[in-house]
C-alpha cells in the first residue's frame, strides 16, 4: 500500500505563524503555531520582523510534518495563506530585509494617503480601493523615503514583497506574488491584472523593485525538500476559496475581532456604489480570475472583549451568551460601536459609539443582546450593499472563525438576514482554501467538484422572525445609526 | 438548631476576619481579634492552608485568603464556555466518525443538549441545540449520572421509550457502575430504535464531569452485529480526552 499523501497550508498571520496539514476529505491532521513579536515604536505604528517571520515559518513547517508521524516526503503540496498588505523591502543580494516590515494596521501613512486625496477616484477605478492607510503603495512610499532607499529600489536592488512574496522568494528564490495580494497593493490594474504605470507613478513607486504577479494557483517551486510550493491567497481570499464559494453571490463572513464579508462576484470586477471595496477572490492557474466584493466590520468580537475588559460584565467571551439569554430580546436597547468611526457602507470617521433606548427597564442582559446584534446589523449593512452592488441576492451565507461557537449570535444572524446561516465542518477555512488551491495545482485534488463534496455542514440556523419584526428592529437600528454622526469635529 | 462543631465556627471566623480587610494577619492578631489562644488557631490554619481556603505568605509568614476560596462561587463551567472550547474537537469527532456529534450537560434531572454537529453527509439536519434528552436512555445521560457529585437517582418512575430501555433502576444502577468503570456508556437503541449512541465525560481540572461528548447514529453503521465497533469508542474517548486536556489548561 503507498504511504498517504498530504497537503500542507502556512497560513502566516497578524500575530502568528502556522502550518496545518490536511488530509484528502479536507480534515485537520496536525497544527504547528508560533507567534511573533509585535513591535510598537510608536502610537499608531505597528512593524514585524520579516527575517523573525521566515525562521517561524521554517519551524512550524518542520514540527507539523514531525507532529503528524510523517516524512517531508509525503507532503505533496504546499500551500501560502497571509496577513494581507504587511509590506516588506529586502535586498536582492543578501535575501535580507533593509527594513521593518510595516504591518496592515500600522497608520503612519495617514498624512501621506490624505495628500493623495485628488487621485482618489483613480485608485477607485483602476485599484478598486478606496485611500486608506491599509494598502501596501502607500507603505512603501513611506518606507523608500525614510529609509533612502529610492535609488537602489530603481536598480532593482532592493524588493519589495507582500508576505506571500517575502515567503515564496525564501522558499523558491523567485520573486513573484500572486494576484489576490496584489490587488491590496494600490498599484495593479484590478481590471488588467498587471503593474499599471499611472498608479505606480502616482505613489512613486519603482517598477522594478515589484514581484512577478502569478495567478494565486500555480506551482511556483520547489522547496529545499522537493516539495512544490503551489499556492498563495490572501488570508479572506483564502477563506472565500476554503468556503467553496466558487458561484457568483456565495459569500463567506469571518467572524473574529472584526469581520469580512467576501462575495465571489464572477469574472468581472464590480465597482461598488457603496463603499465595498473590489479585490480579486482567486485565480487558479490560466484560468480567468474570479473578483470579489469586500466590507469589513471593524468591531465585533472585539465589543465582546470590550464588554469584558473594559465593563466587567463578564469573565469570558463566551458567557455573552448566557448573560444574553438571561432575557428574551433587546429591551429597545441599541448598541452601535463605531468605536473609531463607521465603516462600510458608512465610512464616516467623525461617529463615535452610542447605546441607544436605554430606560430604567434596561438590564445588563438586555446590552448583552444589542451587543450580539451590533454584529447581526452591521454584517446586515454589508449585505445590503453587496447586494446592491453586484445586482446578486445573498442566499445564504457562510460563517467561520471563533465566534460562530455562539448559537445565539448565529440565530440572530439568521433573523435579521433572512437567509440560511452555515457554519461549515471544518473551522480553519484559511488554511484550507490555501491548502486546496495548492492540492489543484499538483493535482491531489482533480477539480473544484471534489473541493465541494468535502465541504459538509456542521450546523444551520434558519430565519425565525417574522418580516415585520425584522423591518422594525433595522429601522431602530439604523436610528441608532444616525444618532452616531457628527461627534467629532473635525 | 442541633449541636454545632466548634472548630468549624472557628475557621469560618478566621476566614471572616481575613476577608475583611486587604491586609495579611498573622497569627498573633488573629488570636488578638478572636480572643483565641495562638496554639489553637494553629491547627485550623494548619487545616485551612491544606484545603487551599488560606494561603501563607512564604516572606512574612502571615495568612491571607487562598485562591481556591476565591474560586469556590464562580467555579461552575458556563456550558456556553464548553461549546466554545470543545467546537474543534467536536467537529474532528463527527469528521472522524461520519457521524453527527454531541455534547450535553446535566440540567434538573434532564440532559440538556448544549452543542451539536451534523453528520457530515448534507443529509437534511435539524440543530438540536436547546433541546432534552433523559438522561436514564441515552448515553450522554448515563454518563452524566454516573458521574453526578450529588447522586441523585434517576426519577422513577423510568419511563420506556423502546423496548429496549432500561427501566429497572437496580439494572440502571449496574450500568452506571459499568459506565464508571469502563469510562464510557452506551446507548443500544434505547431511546430511539434502530439509532445507537456512545459517549464519555468531559472533566474539567478539579476532575469533575461538567458534560459528555458522543456520537450517534444508526445501529448498521456504528454496530453491524449487535456490537459496537469499537474504533467508534475510541473517537469518543479521544474527543472527550482532548477537551479535558483543554480545560485543564
Amino acid at each position: 500500500m503507498p504511504r498517504p499523501h498530504y497537503v500542507a497550508a502556512i497560513d502566516q498571520g497578524t500575530t502568528s505563524s502556522r502550518c496545518i496539514l490536511f488530509d484528502e476529505g479536507g480534515n485537520i491532521i496536525s497544527v504547528a503555531q508560533r507567534e511573533h513579536r509585535q513591535i510598537f515604536p510608536k502610537p499608531g505604528w505597528v512593524e514585524h520582523d520579516a527575517e523573525e517571520i521566515w525562521q517561524n515559518v521554517r519551524a512550524v513547517m518542520s514540527e507539523a510534518v514531525t507532529g503528524a508521524g510523517i516524512e517531508v516526503g509525503q507532503v505533496a503540496a504546499l500551500g501560502i495563506t497571509n496577513q494581507r498588505e504587511t509590506t516588506v523591502l529586502w535586498d536582492r543580494a543578501t535575501g535580507r530585509p533593509v527594513c521593518p516590515a510595516v504591518v496592515w494596521q500600522d497608520t503612519r501613512t495617514d498624512a501621506l494617503t490624505k495628500a493623495l486625496g485628488e487621485h482618489e477616484s483613480l485608485f477607485r477605478e483602476k485599484a478598486g480601493l478606496p485611500l486608506t492607510t491599509y494598502f501596501s503603495g502607500p507603505k512603501i512610499r513611506w518606507l523608500l523615503d525614510a529609509y533612502g532607499l529610492r535609488e537602489r529600489a530603481e536598480r532593482g536592488e532592493v524588493l519589495f514583497g507582500t508576505m506571500d512574496s517575502w515567503l515564496l522568494w525564501n522558499l523558491t528564490g523567485r520573486h513573484v506574488t500572486d494576484v489576490t495580494n496584489a490587488s491590496r497593493t494600490m498599484l495593479m490594474n484590478i481590471h488588467t491584472l498587471a503593474w499599471d504605470d499611472e498608479l505606480l507613478d502616482v505613489l512613486g513607486v519603482p517598477r522594478a523593485m515589484l514581484p512577478e504577479i502569478r495567478p494565486s494557483a500555480e506551482v511556483y517551486g520547489h522547496t529545499a525538500e522537493g516539495v512544490p510550493v503551489a499556492s498563495a491567497l490572501g488570508d479572506q481570499q483564502a477563506a472565500l476559496f476554503g468556503q467553496t464559494c466558487f458561484e457568483p453571490g456565495e459569500t463567506k463572513s469571518t467572524y473574529g475581532s472584526g469581520s469580512f464579508l467576501v462575495m465571489n462576484t464572477g469574472h468581472e470586477p464590480v465597482a461598488s456604489k457603496h463603499g465595498l471595496l473590489t479585490t480579486v477572490g482567486y485565480q487558479i492557474g490560466d484560468g480567468p480570475a474570479t473578483y470579489a466584493l469586500e466590507g469589513a466590520i471593524a468591531v465585533a468580537g472585539s465589543l465582546v472583549q470590550w464588554l469584558r475588559d473594559n465593563m466587567g460584565l463578564i469573565s469570558s467571551a463566551a458567557e455573552i451568551e448566557t448573560l444574553a439569554k438571561t432575557v428574551d430580546d433587546n429591551g429597545g436597547c441599541y448598541f452601535v460601536p463605531a468605536f473609531s468611526g463607521l465603516f462600510a457602507p458608512h465610512w464616516r470617521s467623525d461617529a463615535r459609539g452610542v447605546i441607544a433606548g436605554l430606560t430604567g427597564f434596561v438590564t445588563k442582559g438586555h446590552v448583552a443582546r444589542a451587543v450580539l446584534e451590533a454584529t447581526a446589523w452591521q454584517t446586515r449593512e454589508v449585505v445590503d450593499a453587496m447586494n446592491a452592488d453586484s445586482g446578486l441576492d445573498l442566499t445564504n451565507l457562510r460563517a467561520d472563525g471563533g465566534m460562530t461557537a455562539n448559537n445565539l449570535l448565529m440565530q440572530t444572524l439568521s433573523d435579521v438576514l433572512a437567509v440560511p446561516v452555515i457554519r461549515p465542518m471544518v473551522s480553519e477555512t484559511t488554511a484550507l482554501g490555501a491548502a486546496y488551491a495548492a492540492g489543484l495545482s499538483t493535482g491531489y485534488w482533480p477539480d473544484l467538484d471534489s473541493l465541494r463534496a468535502n465541504w459538509h455542514k456542521a450546523a444551520e440556523w434558519q430565519p425565525a422572525i417574522d418580516e415585520a419584526a425584522r423591518e422594525h428592529e433595522y429601522r431602530n437600528w439604523k436610528k441608532a445609526v444616525a444618532r452616531t454622526l457628527d461627534w467629532v469635529e473635525q | 438548631m442541633g449541636e454545632t462543631i466548634q472548630s468549624v465556627e472557628r475557621a469560618a471566623a478566621i476566614l471572616r476576619l481575613l476577608a475583611s480587610g486587604p491586609r495579611q494577619l498573622g497569627v498573633a492578631e488573629l488570636a488578638r481579634g478572636l480572643g483565641l489562644p495562638k496554639g489553637t488557631l494553629h491547627g485550623i490554619l494548619r487545616t485551612l492552608v491544606h484545603v487551599g481556603f488560606v494561603e501563607q505568605d512564604p516572606a512574612t509568614g502571615k495568612y491571607r485568603l487562598g485562591a481556591t476560596l476565591l474560586h469556590l462561587g464562580s467555579s461552575y463551567l458556563d456550558v456556553n464556555e464548553l461549546r466554545t472550547r470543545s467546537i474543534n474537537w467536536a467537529d474532528a469527532l463527527a469528521g472522524r466518525s461520519r457521524e453527527s456529534a454531541w455534547i450535553g450537560t446535566l440540567h434538573e434531572g434532564h440532559v440538556l443538549v448544549i452543542h451539536h454537529v451534523f453528520r457530515p453527509d448534507d443529509s437534511m439536519q435539524t440543530l438540536q441545540v436547546g433541546t432534552y434528552l433523559p438522561t436514564h436512555a441515552s448515553a450522554l445521560g448515563k454518563v452524566l449520572l454516573a458521574h453526578d457529585p450529588y447522586a441523585e437517582p434517576a426519577a422513577p418512575p423510568l419511563r420506556p421509550h423502546t423496548k429496549h430501555t432500561v427501566i429497572d433502576p437496580g439494572a440502571l444502577e449496574e450500568e452506571l457502575e459499568r459506565v464508571r468503570t469502563r469510562g464510557w456508556a452506551a446507548e443500544m437503541e434505547e431511546l430511539v430504535d434502530g439509532e445507537v449512541a456512545i459517549a464519555a465525560p468531559i472533566k474539567d481540572r478539579r476532575g469533575v464531569v461538567v458534560g459528555a461528548i458522543g456520537i450517534r447514529g444508526a445501529v448498521e453503521r456504528l454496530a453491524t452485529d449487535g456490537a459496537l465497533h469499537m474504533e467508534y469508542v475510541s473517537y469518543v474517548r479521544d474527543a472527550a480526552r482532548a477537551i479535558t486536556r483543554d480545560l485543564a489548561r
